[in-house]
């Protein structure tokens, strides 16, 4: 049974006002135009916090339309990359001054640990947005070889209206994830946030107008997938959608962008990741990063490290200190800096985990520990853990985006690879072994768009990571998602006695 | 934004405003003189800034030179003393590089994480930024350029220059490489070391950030050796990087000459890597030490005589204004300065009329002065080098079309001086001049004006003004030349590149390209076992 704390530490925290709630369009909050709301709630209690614009199709209208005029007449594209890359750094130093409050938003509405946003997240939020604005000015296009006597050159501009859809599970880097190279490279902005978690986005809305963001670059319009989200996607004048969500959800984006206008889709999809423990580990640090791997933020990871192959050398004494570390993993109030997880960010997928759980159990699997809820107020999940599966069961199959992991075990790096690669998706995935000729052969093997080889979550602004398979396709962060928001356009000249080709 | 892009597009902002200046408004400047008419250097401004940091920077501490020397540094517009500089000698230069050498091997500086070194080169521009006016009223005082030049061109450019290269630090990529067998393959892109730097006196900040930028954004320590000259505003910004967190022995400046001081940096055994800006003549002896000693890797810019190409077709007007800017600009004391302006014979007359009205409608004066365009020379040296080519080009018959004398009987002003009917092989044509001496050239065709455009041991920039497409391609690719400003000139943004062919230099600074001065790239290979791919 894992540790319980409840009732948050008061030194470390205030509850914040929330200030904005409305839709921010063309630089001003506003109103739906239907004059809808809807409840925000905080996971830890179930109450509701405040209630939110509800952005639907008209209001997604008149969002990229003053996208559209600041894309097409506005200052944003026409600046110095330079420029645009010193309002990114003056947003930065915003955020940075906000840090304790933004937290506060995400612990609230996300259930997220508090300590953690306040450490790690929100400065991290500020990090990603200076890289990206110190790569506004870097954004090269080539002077190519032409066949015959011809100049050419690729100019890499702005593709235009972006479309962003974010998820719930990590309100604030998701955020500037997306919005930070789109601005980098000149694109304006139609942003949802998830239904979930609204309050960053329009307080990262609010400083972005107050360093310098011109209206109508960055537009936040709170709402539904199926409304807000799914008027983003079928829209005519957006040029682009990027989306983080769902497998299910991804492909209806894909289908009304090439219902509409046809426009390019990036999507960051589902997952089910596995991480491979080789003979040759340190046992005790492969299953502090194994665990870790499942149960960072409650599990609600797409990367999350959720199935675990364990050579069968030390696979008993792994499993043994496994179970003990998950037992002694504390489960609680998030703004209790003892607490390392809280609870799930709301009804329905605290619901659809315990199913999941009852499900392993029918079919078959051996439940080692956790399994239940904890108290009878909150989402709390304890962390829970299959072993005996096989490849073929729900559990092994499933995104469950809970702290639940499967464990099996492996003879030969052979039998690993290709349990590894047994999945549709291919977004992450972890190797723990001293061996460089297992880490290298195995790095190449597994398909997925990211290997941490004796680390896991290992992120970095400079690092792009994205899924193969139906994880989706196009990177976010690093370099390449900046070329997620750009055109590339070739410009091709006669030349005349060119003393050189 | 209006004067951010100033600092960007040099020209442009100086063209401007100085067309602004000059235009109808310029006699509400009543106590500027024009050069033809009077002294220069009446009732000077006496600059309201401190000198406050005149010892060596060395291991984050203002140190005396280790022979408890000093040299005296001058306002060039009166040839007197303003301050006493430690004088750095071989012993000086081993302190700064032990100290350099020990930031760097046990670091923290190239241990710290990309995003901490960025943090902090954002924090000194911001504190350059916050002290600009000081910085910049220093530069002018020490160097002759005019104020309004420093502190609404240079200093932006300066910060600008600091916040591009901090953008690089997080984003220094090696590669995976594909090889032809069962290997894994990558390249590090590891810092260089510890790099010596030498920079000249005609643009002491933006050569400091030249150089300092990328040695430092890619986690290189530095020892900079500024010039005799002008060795005021570096020790000034050392200490606000200092001040920004930049940790001991990271940066050390070390003021001095270059027959000692520089040299002992170019062949010190323990400095992994040399730039040098400056004459061809001192390349050559850098690069010779740099052989001689440890073979250190050696970037070199230095002189060239730039053409600047007025087509047929160019709008007359515009291009006499952007020719007498590429020329005149920093008292001509620039090392792509438009020094053979190279004019169509069917233009060829009235552009010599207008650019000799431009010339005469110079404002030279003190350089603290609202509305001045030109200051007085560095150095007495400088000044006499000046005064001796304009009397060449008047023995070799070349015309004298205005100008060819000093200004006053005190400092170091010339006359803006232009000459027509110059000849390839006159010496005003062959040599760099570094000052404000125009000399106009005639040419008839394309291929002509090519040839002797590269007819020069020189190739560091050129400019060409032509509306036509098809002449402005084949130009740019003809020139033997590091840079090509086409309607334009001196357009100095951080990201372009900049640098010679032949005897004006080796290697680039400025934009990706300078990054790679200051990396080893480091090939790793291992072997693969049963690779899914290769």
């Amino acid at each position: 049974m894992a540790g319980v704390s409840n009732g948050h530490d008061g030194s470390s925290f205030k509850m914040p006002s929330i200030k904005f709630t409305k839709l921010f369009i063309n630089g001003q909050f506003v109103h739906s135009i239907s004059g809808k709301e809807f409840e925000t709630i905080d996971p830890r209690t179930e109450e509701v916090i405040t209630k939110v614009a509800e952005g639907a199709k008209e209001d997604i209208d008149v969002a990229v339309k003053a996208a559209r005029v600041a894309f097409d007449y506005g200052p944003w594209p026409r600046m110095p990359g330079a420029e645009r890359g010193r309002i990114m750094m003056k947003w930065a130093e915003l955020i940075e001054q906000h840090v304790e409050e933004i937290a506060a938003l995400d612990a609230i509405n996300a259930g997220k640990l508090y300590h953690i946003l306040k450490g790690g997240e929100i400065p991290g939020a500020a990090r990603t947005i200076r890289y990206y604005a110190g790569a506004a000015d870097k954004i090269h296009g080539e002077v190519l070889k032409a066949g015959r006597e011809f100049h050419a050159y690729t100019l890499m501009e702005p593709i235009g209206v972006v479309g962003l859809i974010i998820p719930w599970n990590f309100p604030s880097i998701m955020f500037v994830g997306k919005v930070a190279p789109a601005l980098a490279a000149g694109c304006t902005i139609v942003l949802k946030p998830a239904e979930q978690t609204p309050l960053s986005a329009l307080f990262y809305a609010h400083l972005a107008k107050q360093a310098g963001i011109p209206d109508g670059v960055l537009n936040v319009v709170p709402g539904f997938g199926s409304t807000a989200g799914a008027a983003i996607c079928s829209h005519m004048d957006i040029d682009k959608v990027s989306f983080t969500g769902s497998t299910e959800v991804g492909r209806e984006v894909m289908r009304a962008a090439a219902n509409s206008n046809l426009k390019p889709v990036s999507l960051e999809l589902g997952g089910k990741s596995p991480l491979l423990v080789f003979d040759d580990a340190d046992v005790d640090t492969a299953a502090q990063i194994a665990l870790l791997g499942v149960i960072f933020n409650k599990g609600e990871i797409c990367v999350a490290g959720s199935r675990v192959f364990v050579q069968e050398g030390i696979y008993d004494e792994f499993e043994k200190k496994l179970v003990e570390k998950a037992k002694a993993w504390v489960v609680g109030d998030p703004f209790d800096p003892k607490v390392q997880q809280g609870p799930q960010v709301n009804k329905k997928q605290f619901e659809k985990i315990l199913s999941y759980i009852e499900h392993g159990k029918r079919e078959g699997a051996t439940l080692l520990t956790g399994g239940k809820r904890i108290g009878n107020k909150g989402y709390y999940i304890e962390p829970t853990i299959f072993s005996n599966v096989k490849e073929d069961m729900q559990v092994v199959q499933d995104e469950i985006f809970g702290p639940v992991m499967v464990l099996k075990k492996f003879k030969t790096i052979e039998e690993a690879i290709t349990s590894a690669n047994n999945t549709k998706y291919g977004l992450a995935s972890g190797i723990v072994t001293k061996n460089l000729d297992i880490a290298n052969t195995v790095s190449r093997s597994i398909r997925a768009g990211i290997v941490w080889i004796n680390c896991y979550f290992a992120f970095g602004d400079d690092i792009p990571y994205g899924g193969y398979k139906m994880s989706g396709f196009g990177r976010d962060f690093g370099l390449e998602a900046l070329h997620k928001y750009l055109q590339v356009k070739s410009v091709v000249t006669p030349i005349y006695n060119s003393p050189w080709l | 934004m209006a004067t951010r892009r100033f600092s960007c597009l040099l020209s442009r902002s100086l063209s401007a405003s100085l067309l602004h200046s000059l235009g109808k408004n310029s006699s509400k400047w009543g106590n500027v003189n024009r050069f033809s008419t009077a002294a220069a250097v009446d009732e000077l401004v006496t600059p309201q800034v401190p000198i406050t940091y005149t010892k060596h920077m060395i291991n984050g501490q203002f140190v005396d030179a280790a022979s408890g020397k000093t040299f005296p540094t001058y306002d060039p517009r009166t040839g007197e003393v303003i301050a006493q500089i430690a004088e750095g000698d071989a012993e000086d230069i081993n302190r700064a590089v032990s100290a350099a050498r020990k930031a760097f091997d046990e670091g923290p500086w190239p241990k710290m994480t990309a995003y901490e070194r960025c943090k902090i080169i954002l924090r000194f521009a911001d504190l350059v930024e916050k002290h600009s006016d000081e910085i910049a009223a220093l530069e002018t005082w020490n160097s002759g350029k005019t104020y309004e030049q420093c502190a609404n061109s240079e200093l932006p450019l300066f910060v600008r220059l600091f916040h591009y290269y901090a953008g690089w630090a997080d984003k220094i990529h090696g590669l995976t490489v594909p090889a032809d067998g069962n290997y894994h393959v990558e390249t590090l892109h590891e810092p260089i070391g510890v790099a010596g730097q030498i920079i000249p006196w005609n643009f002491p900040l933006i050569m400091f950030a030249w150089k300092v930028g990328p040695a430092l954004a890619t986690g290189n320590t530095v020892i900079l050796k500024t010039a005799e000259q002008t060795p005021l505003t570096a020790l000034y910004v050392a200490k606000l990087f200092h001040e920004a967190g930049l940790p001991p022995g990271v940066l050390n400046i070390v003021s001095g000459y270059g027959p000692t001081a520089g040299a002992a940096l170019a062949s010190h055994m323990d400095v992994d890597k040399l730039a040098f800006t400056g004459s061809t003549e001192t390349g050559k002896i850098v690069l010779e030490l740099a052989a001689k000693s440890n073979l250190k890797p050696v970037t070199l810019e230095l002189g060239g005589k730039s053409p600047f190409i007025v087509c047929e077709d160019a709008d007359v007007d515009q291009a006499v204004e952007l020719a007498h800017f590429a020329l005149f600009f920093n008292q001509g004391q620039c090392c792509c300065a438009g020094s053979r302006t190279f004019v169509h014979e069917r233009i060829y007359d009235e552009f010599l009329e207008k650019s000799k009205a431009r010339a005469l409608k110079r404002v030279v004066g003190d350089p603290f002065k609202k509305g001045v365009e030109q200051g007085p020379q560095i150095d007495v040296e400088q000044f006499q080098k000046v005064l001796r080519y304009i009397k060449s080009g008047i023995e070799s018959n070349a015309t004298l079309e205005c100008g060819g004398d000093r200004i006053g009987s005190k400092g170091f002003f010339v006359q803006p001086t232009v000459f027509s009917n110059v000849q390839d092989d006159m010496l005003i044509a062959k040599d760099e001049i570094f000052g404000p001496v125009q000399s106009i050239l005639k040419f008839k065709d394309i291929e002509e004006v090519i040839r002797r455009s590269n007819a020069t041991r020189y190739g560091l920039a050129a400019g060409v003004f032509t509306k036509n497409v098809h002449t402005a391609n084949t130009l740019m690719r003809a020139l033997r030349v590091g840079t090509v400003w086409i309607n334009c000139f001196d357009v100095f943004d951080a990201a372009i590149p900049f640098g010679g062919y032949k005897m004006s230099g080796i290697g680039r600074e400025k934009g990706i390209y300078s990054l790679n001065n200051y990396l080893q790239v480091k090939a790793v290979v291992s072997p693969l076992k049963n690779p899914a791919w290769l």
